[in-house]
């Protein structure tokens, strides 16, 4: 270990790391200790705000590739907890907490017409608390902190989802199925820690990835690696493993879908990516076996049967949430191609993906807040009545099939890019056709949105600015990464580099 | 990589067999069973395999328990077990104490609300909603959703 590793920290800039996860953490029990309703979101804001001014500072310390190493209690690693701090995972990080301080907001409003006021101090606490699991996955470098951190945010997300039963009661068996599915894949992935554990002695992620370079491939790690890569897929809702997703997604409150969608299977991409890149050496012919043979096709089944699911919806939400699956499969290609430019595509898309469904959240989230629903046979005719909120859900609806302009564009060309230079040509034609199925069902949403006559006897007004405002700002997002393309490739390069340099990456 | 099946490989390993035996039991419970508070019995025995699995791992043959003497003069020769697995399984019973009863209380809720906990009866109540919905906003896909 290095000098920096060793020294303590003494400013308050170099506790940036710990106060990340810190603050949102003493935040949750804050709230529900004051229980002041009027208080309660306005907490739950500041705690945001500070926590994504904190994912700023650290995304600017790491960008030039450098490294920070914050000790937990002073315990130097690989014995302490080590929060580890590069560009990959201050890119998770910003968006995250960006998403969390875009979508408290725009809660407020939805919230309240979706949620008896007796539960909101709890919700924010649960919300908090989602949080900070989210971050604490994305900050750790130890290996077990992952899954605690992980079982912190999973928790708390069924709590989330469940209290979508005030709108439609299937909102708690969506729940209970997830957390059935959730947990088995947070043991599975315990169990691969386990074997690591046995099979190296060391938990942090950094002299993990040292050891098993010296020791190379035996049996232990091979079971470690199927292991962990299931019990994540569970999360990421990769294609066999996605039961759980359009439930859940289509049932919680809408403001917990925004959130979800844009933060909780990036997060869970992230620690995939991770694993199979910087702990497990990505030469390592298992992997790039399983990643080939296992991953990829399974991607590509994403990729089109998620789409064709998505195309015959007769409900946005439920829609938006098979395409969500869809597109986790465009992240795992980009992986499995096992390249700079597959990751900087994954990156990438991560990024763009999670602004991209967290407009299109927000639209239906406004929506179900005006017609009470967001069946198309409900919301037709809207795009009159609600100019803006209409006009956002296309943006989102544009660059969710990535056309140029928008940011969905830049992932996808990059990820195309990347499987021409790995001559995967077939590949590349696939990608072009799924995103014709996304046409058509972004077309089945702006055709009822505009082009059919509004429900006799409705007169719906447009949205109230508290959600119009954030819900544009992610829109603008999505044009505005469209075009300053620099932004996301070069972070989302340096983050790649980062990850495949492998373990020399992480000293 | 060959390994002869010896007798002492086998009850050497009887830890790690019945972690496997736990875990499988565990998982086939969780499918198989319809009703929710079996599932997460199921899901209970499917943890506990782990904590097995952990607490198997940490044991250094001919070990002590891992408590330093009082004076804290340490005799080398003392050979103690590792404490570390053992803690980190705590974490891992603590959360699966809050798994189980999270579960328990969405149980809870489910029979409020549905009136039964049985998986093939919430299906069917699921699939009259889903029904019932298509009739209603069905039209623009001809019907069908």
């Amino acid at each position: 270990m290095s000098v920096e590793a060793t020294q303590t920290a003494m400013t308050l800039t170099d506790h940036l790391p710990v106060l990340q996860v810190v603050v949102p953490l003493v935040t949750a029990p804050l709230i529900v200790l004051i229980g002041s309703r009027r208080l309660t979101w306005t907490l739950a804001f500041v705690a945001s705000v500070i926590s994504f001014a904190i994912a700023i500072l650290l995304l600017m310390q790491v960008i030039d590739g450098s490294v920070i190493s914050y000790n937990i209690g002073g315990w130097a690693p690989p014995l302490g907890i080590e929060y580890r701090v590069d560009a990959a995972n201050a890119f998770v990080l910003l968006l995250v907490t960006g998403i969390s301080t875009v979508v408290l907001p725009y809660a407020r409003e939805s919230v309240r017409s979706e949620i008896p006021a007796r539960h909101h101090t709890l919700f924010y606490a649960a919300f908090m608390l989602c949080l900070t699991g989210l971050l604490g996955v994305a900050i750790t470098g130890d290996a077990f902190n992952v899954f605690v951190f992980l079982e912190i945010s999973s928790l708390s997300t069924y709590v989330l989802i469940s209290m979508g039963s005030y709108r439609d009661k299937r909102a708690l068996t969506a729940s209970y199925d997830y957390l059935i599915m959730g947990t088995i894949g947070a043991t599975f992935f315990v169990i691969g820690l386990g074997m690591l554990y046995m099979a190296t002695g060391t938990l942090n992620m950094a002299d993990l990835a040292e050891r098993i370079a010296d020791q190379g491939s035996n049996r232990t790690i091979r079971a470690a690696f199927a292991f962990i890569v299931v019990g994540m897929g569970l999360k990421v809702a990769i294609y066999p493993l996605h039961l759980w997703l359009p439930n859940a997604y289509t049932y919680a409150p809408s403001a917990v879908t925004t959130f979800l969608a844009a933060t909780a299977t990036k997060v869970a991409i992230y620690v995939l990516l991770r694993f199979t890149l910087s702990i497990f050496q990505p030469n390592f012919l298992f992997q790039v076996n399983t990643l080939e043979f296992i991953i990829l096709p399974f991607a590509i089944l994403a990729m089109f049967a998620a789409s064709f699911i998505a195309i015959f919806q007769t409900d946005f939400k439920r829609m938006l949430a098979y395409s969500s699956i869809a597109q986790i499969g465009y992240m795992l290609l980009g992986i499995s191609l096992l390249s700079e430019n597959g990751l900087t595509a994954t990156v990438a898309h991560l990024f763009n993906h999670g602004i991209t469904k967290a407009t299109l959240f927000m639209g239906v989230g406004i929506l179900v807040l005006r017609a009470g629903g967001s069946f198309y046979n409900r919301i037709q005719g809207m795009g009159e009545t609600m100019p803006w909120t209409s006009a956002a859900i296309v943006i989102g609806g544009l660059s969710l099939i990535g056309v140029p302009g928008t940011a969905g564009f830049i992932s996808k060309w990059v990820l195309i890019e990347a499987t021409i230079e790995k001559g995967w040509w077939p590949v590349s034609v696939l990608i072009v056709l799924s995103s014709l199925l996304a046409v058509i069902y972004v077309w089945r949403v702006i055709e009822t949105l505009y082009l059919k006559a509004p429900l006799a006897g409705t007169d719906y007004k447009e949205a109230p600015l508290s959600m119009l405002i954030p819900m544009w700002i992610l829109a603008l997002a999505c044009i505005y990464f469209g075009f300053a393309t620099d932004v996301t490739i070069n972070a989302a390069r340096t983050a790649a580099q980062g990850l495949l340099a492998g373990s020399a990456g992480m000293l | 990589m060959g390994f002869e099946l010896t007798q002492e490989y086998t009850l050497g390993h009887l830890n790690y067999w019945l972690f496997s035996v736990l875990m499988m039991t565990g998982l086939y419970i969780v499918v198989a069973k319809g009703n929710l508070v079996k599932k997460i019995v199921g899901l209970n025995i499917f943890q506990t395999s782990v904590f097995m699995l952990y607490i198997s791992m940490g044991k250094v043959i001919g070990g002590t328990a891992p408590i330093f003497p009082l004076d804290m003069e340490i005799d080398p020769d003392v050979i103690y077990t590792n404490p570390l697995p053992h803690v980190l399984i705590l974490t891992a019973i603590v959360v699966g104490i809050a798994t189980t009863s999270l579960g328990l209380a969405l149980i809870v809720r489910i029979q409020e609300e549905f009136n039964t906990i049985e998986e093939e009866d919430l299906l069917q109540i699921e699939r009259a909603i889903a029904h019932s919905e298509n009739a209603i906003h069905g039209e623009p896909m001809g019907g069908r959703a």
